[in-house]
């Protein structure tokens, strides 16, 4: 689990361009990381890259926190 | 009409990134051509290209970390990375950066790209075939489409005017600068920041241009000596990448805020050759047209040009197809008037061209002096015109006239002249 945490977070570090802390369960892409509708489609092109997993559209407008980001990995990802 | 000023310059090019940086080490005779850095070109018949110099910003170097964060730029194709530093650089030398609502709409943008993302398109398509639709990126489009140089710079700066980028291949840099500085006079905008830019120095551009016969091919071991207009032994351009853009303003609004002026855009003209779709009309009649046109729209008479900054890329056609074009244009003028390309020196930045040359002829007019036409050994045809062989020309410049023409037969001329 916190090994997900982890590569998740450097993930949105890495592309949003945020300091570490910022990244918190309840933090909204958009709303407090300063993600626009394109950078969150961005984000989930790069998961499923990192974890080798397909996250279909409807799922992937599910996730809008670093907590549902981490949470649809954990229960999706077979090599996690 | 309203006059239209030049006050502010930006450039990123192969000799430097900055305009006095790249001016210095032009009149210097400084050359920008070495290998292919960027790929293994080994394979290409041409191997050599003008590539922007990597390297600390304080000596005239590029470190795009400077001017942008690697996240940020990873969303872009090069030639938009390109513009926007040259629009930094540009915006910060005019000082002109509105706060207030109304400047903001008075304050266009109008940069250009003769072939925008190529390099993005390539690899996307790489991607598309190799790993499917669903990995192509969200900002692949907005990457590669050539007006979002124009979108970037007026959403970094919130200029809320006139929004467009000019598509005219090898033309494209001065038909913006015309153009922008025709909306001003008009009365539509006070401001506008205008250019070229272009990154065309990939595997596939390179293919293509060779394609078309165009490139230089036979100075693979000397590149410096490859770009060498009017020479009996030129073969063709070398191709070279980069951005040039300049703050064009209401000559009026400049004074009253204090500007420092460059030049003024005094005339530009536009023709079409209807000949061919890559190669000038033998008669040279475009060009001719093109540069009739802009002294017409300036008032001036031919006799009134100091210097020509040719559209000469070192082509075996094109050169002296333009020569016989200006010399037509001077008549008994021409044994007065110094024409020069910096080409032998840059390359040929295609879409960027006309934008750098312009900056070039506003600063030959500010220091009155040629920049010189570099490897021109022995000319292949006899002329009147000085053509500036090797060294620079002090000389008295009041006016300027730059010449771009573009594959499809699309020709533009400007004539800038002293700051009033």
């Amino acid at each position: 689990m916190s090994d997900i945490a982890d590569r998740v977070k450097k993930i949105v570090v890495d592309h949003l361009g945020v300091d570490e802390e910022k990244v918190v369960e309840g933090a909204s892409f958009i709303d407090d990381l300063g993600a626009d509708s394109l950078d969150t489609v961005e984000l989930v092109m790069a998961f499923e890259e990192e974890f080798g997993i397909e996250i279909p559209d409807d799922a992937a407008e599910t996730i809008q926190t670093f907590g549902d980001a981490v949470k649809f990995i954990s229960e999706n990802a077979a090599n996690a | 009409m309203k006059r239209v000023v030049i006050t502010g310059v930006g450039a990123l090019t192969p000799l430097a990134c900055g305009v006095e940086e790249t001016w210095s080490r032009l009149l210097n005779g400084a050359s920008g051509a070495a290998a292919v850095r960027y790929f293994d070109a080994r394979h290409l018949p041409c191997k050599i290209a003008c590539e922007i110099p990597f390297g600390p910003t304080a000596e005239g170097g590029f470190t795009p970390e400077d001017w942008m964060p690697s996240r940020e730029r990873r969303k872009l194709d090069r030639f938009i990375v390109y513009a926007m530093v040259a629009a930094d650089q540009a915006i910060a030398d005019a000082g002109w950066t509105p706060t207030d609502e109304a400047a903001q709409e008075r304050t266009g943008v109008m940069i250009g790209s003769g072939i925008g993302g190529i390099e993005t398109i390539a690899e996307g398509a790489i991607t598309l075939k190799e790993r499917g639709p669903r990995r192509i990126s969200p900002f692949f489009i907005p990457a590669a489409l050539i007006n979002l140089c124009s979108g970037q710079v007026s959403i970094k700066y919130g200029f809320k005017g006139p929004n467009h980028a000019v598509v005219t291949a090898c033309s494209t840099g001065a038909h913006a600068i015309g153009d922008a500085a025709r909306i001003i006079r008009a009365g539509e905008a006070e401001v506008m920041v205008a250019g070229g830019a272009e990154a065309p120095i990939c595997e596939l551009s390179i293919a293509g241009f060779s394609a078309c016969k165009a490139l230089s091919t036979r100075f693979n071991e000397a590149p410096d000596k490859a770009s060498r207009p009017y020479d009996r032994d030129r073969d063709g351009f070398v191709m070279g990448e980069g951005a040039g853009v300049v703050v064009l303003e209401e000559y009026d609004h400049a004074r009253a805020r204090g500007a420092k002026i460059y030049a003024e855009v005094l005339g530009y003209g536009m023709s079409g050759d209807a000949y061919h779709i890559t190669s000038p009309a033998p008669d040279g009649d475009g060009g001719y047209r093109s540069m009739r046109a802009a002294l017409k729209s300036a008032g001036l008479d031919a006799s009134d040009i100091d210097y020509v900054n040719a559209h000469g890329t070192s082509t075996p056609m094109g050169d002296e197809i333009e020569l016989q074009a200006v010399a037509r244009m001077l008549g008994n003028h021409a044994a007065s008037v110094t024409m020069s390309s910096t080409k032998s020196s840059t390359g040929h930045l295609l879409g960027a061209a006309g934008a750098i040359e312009a900056i070039f002829c506003a600063l030959a007019l500010r220091d009155q002096i040629a920049p010189p036409t570099l490897n021109l050994d022995n000319p292949s045809v006899e002329t009147p015109i000085d053509l500036a062989p090797h060294q620079p020309r002090q000389r008295r410049i009041d006016v300027a006239l730059s010449n771009s023409f573009g594959f499809g037969g699309t020709n533009a001329s400007l004539v800038l002249g002293r700051a009033p």
